[in-house]
């Protein structure tokens, strides 16, 4: 309803045949799409293998901050101090002071291109974002459990490894899909740092044809692959809250 | 083979300032059926806890088997594997089938390669009429059938020691026999075990003594039929009284 109206407003605004031919070029957007579409497969590539690291990486942190009794402690200030760091620098200056400092540095042996260093910087940002997920994930598994595990002879790492991780795990799998999703949007940001994917070529596009057809191209990418993710991410949830009603009407 | 099964002298612990047991001594012989009785709050639940050094005590011995599980350097998953406890809320592992929870201990714990682990399994839910409920995930059974179930998933470890913590109080009341004919099979079969519980009928029935612990002591102890009919000491009687009240005995 509300869509439609608003529809309705847009189309019969005076400057909509301007937007319309520049925003909506069919001509400009047969042109550039193939070569969009072709360099959208590297914000794939980006998003893949970051979303790859991330968990893995995440997951790590996430346990570490998760070690009992005082011995641990400076390893859990640590990923705290991880965690807090990287959700509270915005995620554009992160990819800016590795793509252009981390080459800079010269170092043997470490690649600098922007792809990979852009990619670095999605994972250190997201994992701690990720982290914070799953540890939210391993918290509400009940103590009873671990003791249950403990109380079976395994030892802490084994309890945590088959009894608390594989329960945290599925309850933040709906979460966990939600930031792959902004992830896989942040992937274009890779464009401010030269890498030639997608958004890169709609900004060079756009400048050579005066038109603004070829964003409108990229977004509708982005969106082909988030829709089915978003879906599959509400299925689960709504899933969780099945299984979790018909528990309580037992 | 003369040393007791399990020996406590003088079991001290506390929770912050709550003094919870405050000396307990204990022995049971090899094969013995000891019952847990006491208040809510009595400490129970603490006192089996600590014995399987899922709470580390304070001041005293847990001697297993005539070695103290406290001591320093013991390994203290070495000592769970050789002492099981059921717990009154199941605490099967939800994502695990039935089989999984079982065997669980024995190839994590044991190292028990996984089909003899199995083969065990099997043959302890055949015994407990469970075998058909194998595959299943735990959010499937009833709560007798949990119970029953960690029950099994204890005894797969081939404990020396069972304790089992008020593991019929969870229960709707026509679960509860259930679980007890478990309990009774395991005592014939020759078992030591501690049963904390407030089923005092069946305690009588299947302990061979009883124990009543009060304000962080074992007040009184002895066997189930002096215990329930002629208590020496008020606290006790008073317990009783209020038990019986309640139509639990
Ligand atoms: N981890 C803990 N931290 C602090 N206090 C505790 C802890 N565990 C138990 N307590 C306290 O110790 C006392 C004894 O508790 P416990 O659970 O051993 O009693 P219980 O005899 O098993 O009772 P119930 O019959 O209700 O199960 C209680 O006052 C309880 O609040
Ligand atoms: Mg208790």
């Amino acid at each position: 309803m509300v869509f439609t109206a608003l529809a309705l407003v847009v189309v019969n605004s005076p400057g909509w045949p301007e937007v319309r031919r520049s925003f909506l070029n069919v001509d400009v957007f047969r042109e550039s799409f193939p070569e969009i579409a072709r360099r959208f497969l590297l914000n794939v590539q980006a998003f893949l293998l970051a979303e790859v690291f991330i968990l893995v990486f995440a997951l790590f942190i996430a346990v570490l901050r998760s070690l009992p009794g005082a011995v641990f402690f400076p390893i859990r200030a640590l990923a705290v101090a991880y965690t807090d760091l990287f959700r509270g620098i915005p995620t554009v200056l992160v990819i800016y002071i590795l793509g252009f400092g981390a080459p800079a540095l010269q170092l043997q042996g470490v690649p600098d291109s922007p792809f990979f260093w852009g990619v670095v910087a999605l994972v250190l940002v997201y994992s701690a974002y990720v982290a914070e997920v799953y540890r939210a994930g391993i918290e509400s598994v009940h103590p009873s459990q671990v003791a249950s595990a403990r109380s079976l002879g395994l030892s802490r790492w084994k309890a945590l490894r088959f009894v608390v991780l594989p329960q945290a795990v599925r309850r933040v799998i709906p979460p966990l899909l939600n930031d792959f999703i902004g992830l896989q949007k942040d992937s274009a940001l890779l464009a401010l740092i030269g890498v030639l994917e997608a958004f890169r070529r709609s900004q060079v596009d756009t400048a050579g044809a005066f038109n603004f057809t070829p964003y409108v191209a990229t977004a509708l990418l982005f969106v082909a692959i988030t829709i089915p993710l978003a879906r599959v991410t509400d299925w689960l949830v709504a899933r969780e809250r099945g299984r979790y009603q018909a528990e309580g009407t037992l | 083979m003369t040393e007791d099964a399990l020996r406590l002298d003088a079991v001290h612990k506390s929770f912050g300032r709550l003094e919870v047991l405050r000396g307990i001594d204990l022995t049971l012989a090899r094969h013995e059926v000891v019952a847990l009785i006491g208040a809510s709050g009595s400490g129970k639940s603490t006192l089996l806890r600590c014995i399987n050094v899922l709470e580390r005590i304070d001041r005293g011995r847990i001697l297993l088997d005539g070695h103290d599980v406290t001591a320093r350097g013991v390994d203290v998953n070495e000592v769970r594997r050789r002492v099981g406890i059921v717990f009154q809320a199941f605490n099967l592992f939800p994502h695990m089938t039935v089989l999984r929870n079982i065997c669980l201990g024995p190839v994590e714990a044991q190292g028990l390669p996984r089909e003899e682990a199995e083969e065990r399994a099997r043959g302890l839910l055949e015994r407990f009429g469970l075998l058909d409920k194998v595959l299943d995930y735990p959010d499937r059974l009833s709560g007798g059938q949990q119970q029953r179930v960690a029950i099994v998933r204890a005894l797969a470890m081939r404990p020396d020691v069972m304790l089992l913590d008020e593991v019929t109080s969870a229960l709707d009341p026509e679960l509860v026999a259930e679980v007890l004919d478990v309990i009774r099979e395991l005592a014939e079969g020759g078992m030591t075990m501690i049963l904390a519980t407030h089923e005092m009928g069946f305690a009588r029935d299947i302990a061979q003594r009883v124990a009543f612990l009060d304000d962080g002591v074992i007040l009184e102890e002895g066997p189930p039929d002096r215990i329930f009919t002629d208590p020496q000491h008020p606290r006790t009687r008073r317990f009783l009284q209020r038990i019986i009240a309640a139509g639990r005995l």
